[in-house]
């Protein structure tokens, strides 16, 4: 059996998970076997429309979020259908609980990928390395535990029938107390799924001055990005951070304005379809990296785009 | 009590990789204590400095990783476990290779880096958490001792939390936790007569890289002069609606 792990927001199946069932029913026909799904909730999950594409899904409602939990969830449902693969988008979450699953199952833990495929019995798969510059190309043999970069896989369409729920036994395990959620705010589009990414970076001079880097990612329909610089400044909070240690996005278009192009950036942001700088050092070293440029002060350049992206809409 | 720091060595993020008969060649890069390990190892200078016991740093890689160890022991480890292994070994094989050795230790906590800066794994914690059957927090960007237990502040896939945990449990780093102080040179010195034990891997990798290549995307790299800014905006905004056709 293919295990697919089904992620949400409680409400809606996430979009990472239509592409983790994409990969997983690839798997299964390859292997000449079935997937299953899997849903695990803290309070609620969609498992309505969970069964729009899966013929059985097990569920188990647990609480607040823990590693341990999610992972013995995941167990749970791996060992009750004798999972050979176990597939599920890629999250920081993911990859933390599905470690301690691939682990128990001595499972070869394939992260991130950006493709996979079955080759005499094994799975080899694609996926990034050495901080995103490299792409390697790995293969484990059964069990393996696989997890799906965002956006690099076609969303799976709903199957004719609807399928069964069968609910989980869930063991409980020794974890760690939630003692209290900070919620960030949502705003605007998702950093991670917009296809348009505006990020300023310490350049942009102060907090303040991200007011351009705003209006013109709302003009565009974008999404706003910040460097690590600028996010230890206290300028804009850590969920806009881009970079090794912040969030990973593969815009259409990425639009860095007074930013350096340090390598913990980069990894965040190289996989852009176009890449644009302004920047008024024109040995900085951004501009390796971008199709297009401007040489030239922030504060002057980007009302000045702001208004010609206007007179474009009109 | 004992605090553990696991740290790997990795190319330096400005170094030059090369690729050579399908795979990366580091023989001409500058190789580094992995950042998000050095944070694991301040960590655990910190709380032995606050609560007193031992800090304990355990390397897992080739013999070069020795300087890795080295340099936590230049920061104040006292002493360095070194399990040597010459290839690529995947987060479930390298658990299965320490949790020997840390079990060993009995530690209180044990701090690993949140990212390899290599093999861009993130599952070496929780692989760890799981061969030592304790919980797992990562990211980690607080962390306090309160007796028995540990609170700790973390990120999540959106916003972060506080959890309280029961010692021992394995934590991983996030940027924000600390300040990784430099080594100093009474700590270099002393550093080269602190202890490292070898110890020989034991297990086998479940994963095996076939094959690694650098892709060659060129960038267009047309960059206009900004001296009137209103001129190249209006150059850039037709570029990318004409050209790239993004807007
Ligand atoms: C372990 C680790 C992890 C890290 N993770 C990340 C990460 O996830 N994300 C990240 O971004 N960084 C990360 N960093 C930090 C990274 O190394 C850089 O320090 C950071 O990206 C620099 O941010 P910056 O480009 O905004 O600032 P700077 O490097 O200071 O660059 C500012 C740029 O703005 C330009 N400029 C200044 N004034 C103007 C003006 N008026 N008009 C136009 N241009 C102007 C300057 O020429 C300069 O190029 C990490 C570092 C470490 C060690
Ligand atoms: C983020 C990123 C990282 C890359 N890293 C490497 C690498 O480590 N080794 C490699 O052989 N090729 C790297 N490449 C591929 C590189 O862009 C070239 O396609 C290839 O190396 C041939 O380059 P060239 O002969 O034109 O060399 P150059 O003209 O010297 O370089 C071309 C480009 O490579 C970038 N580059 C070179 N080394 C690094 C590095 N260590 N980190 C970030 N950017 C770098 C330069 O900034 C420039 O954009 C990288 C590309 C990107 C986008």
């Amino acid at each position: 059996m293919v295990l697919v792990v089904l992620d949400h927001d409680g409400n809606k199946l996430r979009k990472g998970s239509l592409e983790a069932l994409t990969r997983a029913r690839a798997l299964a026909e390859a292997l000449g076997s079935k997937v299953v799904g899997v849903l695990l909730a803290e309070e609620k999950a969609p498992a309505e429309e969970a069964l729009a594409y899966v013929e059985t899904l097990y569920t188990a409602t647990l609480g607040p979020y823990t590693a341990e939990k999610w992972a013995a969830g995941v167990l749970a449902a791996a060992r009750q259908v004798g999972a050979q693969a176990v597939v599920a988008p890629s999250s920081r979450q993911s990859r933390t609980y599905l470690g301690r699953v691939a682990y128990a199952l001595k499972a070869g833990l394939l992260e991130d990928t950006l493709e996979s495929t079955v080759e005499g019995g094994a799975v080899v798969a694609t996926r990034y390395a050495y901080l995103n510059r490299v792409t390697q190309k790995v293969r484990a043999a059964l069990p393996v535990v696989l997890t799906v970069k965002p956006n690099t896989t076609p969303l799976a369409e709903p199957l004719p029938t609807r399928g069964e729920v069968k609910t989980l036994e869930v063991p409980s395990v020794p974890t760690v107390e939630v003692l209290e959620r900070l919620q960030e705010e949502k705003k605007g589009v998702s950093l991670t799924e917009a296809d348009i990414v505006v990020t300023g970076g310490r350049g942009m001079g102060s907090a303040e001055a991200f007011r351009l880097v705003e209006e013109l990612a709302a003009l565009l329909g974008g999404a706003v990005g910040a460097t690590r610089a600028v996010v230890d400044a206290g300028w804009r909070p850590y969920s806009e951070q881009v970079g090794q240690t912040g969030k990973t996005v593969q815009p259409s278009l990425y639009i860095a304005l007074g930013v350096s192009g340090a390598v913990q950036h980069l990894a965040g942001m190289n996989k852009s379809k176009y890449i644009v700088a302004v920047n008024k050092d024109p040995e900085a070293p951004i501009f390796k990296h971008a199709d297009y440029g401007i040489v030239g002060d922030v504060h002057q350049v980007v009302p000045a785009l702001i208004e010609a992206v206007k007179r474009l809409k009109d | 009590m004992k605090f553990v720091a696991v740290i790997r060595q990795v190319p330096d993020g400005e170094s030059r990789l090369k690729i050579q008969g399908n795979r990366v060649d580091l023989s001409g890069a500058t190789l580094i204590l992995d950042q998000m390990d050095e944070y694991a190892v301040e960590e655990t200078l910190r709380l032995k400095e606050k609560h007193g016991g031992e800090a304990i740093v355990v390397g897992f890689g080739p013999e070069r990783t020795e300087e890795a160890i080295r340099t936590a022991l230049a920061m104040g480890a006292d002493r360095g476990i070194h399990v040597v292994y010459e290839g690529f070994a995947d987060p479930v094989a390298v658990a299965e290779a320490l949790a020997g050795v840390i079990q060993e230790e009995a530690p209180t906590l044990v701090v690993t880096g949140g990212q390899q800066a290599d093999w861009d794994s993130q599952a070496l914690g929780a692989a760890l958490a799981e061969a030592l059957g304790v919980p797992v927090v990562s990211w980690t960007t607080a962390l306090e001792l309160e007796g028995e237990t540990a609170k700790a502040k973390h990120d999540l896939d959106e916003g972060a939390e506080w959890v309280r945990v029961r010692l021992p449990a394995v934590f991983t780093t996030q940027q924000g936790l600390n300040e990784p102080r430099y080594p100093t040179l009474p700590g270099i010195m002393k550093a080269k007569k602190k202890e490292v034990k070898k110890v020989a891997f034991q297990g086998a990798p479940k994963v095996e890289i076939l094959e690694e290549t650098i892709q060659e995307k060129t960038r267009l790299q047309k960059i206009l002069d900004g001296k009137d800014p209103v001129a190249a905006a209006e150059e850039l905004v037709r570029l990318l609606h004409e050209e790239a056709k993004v807007l």
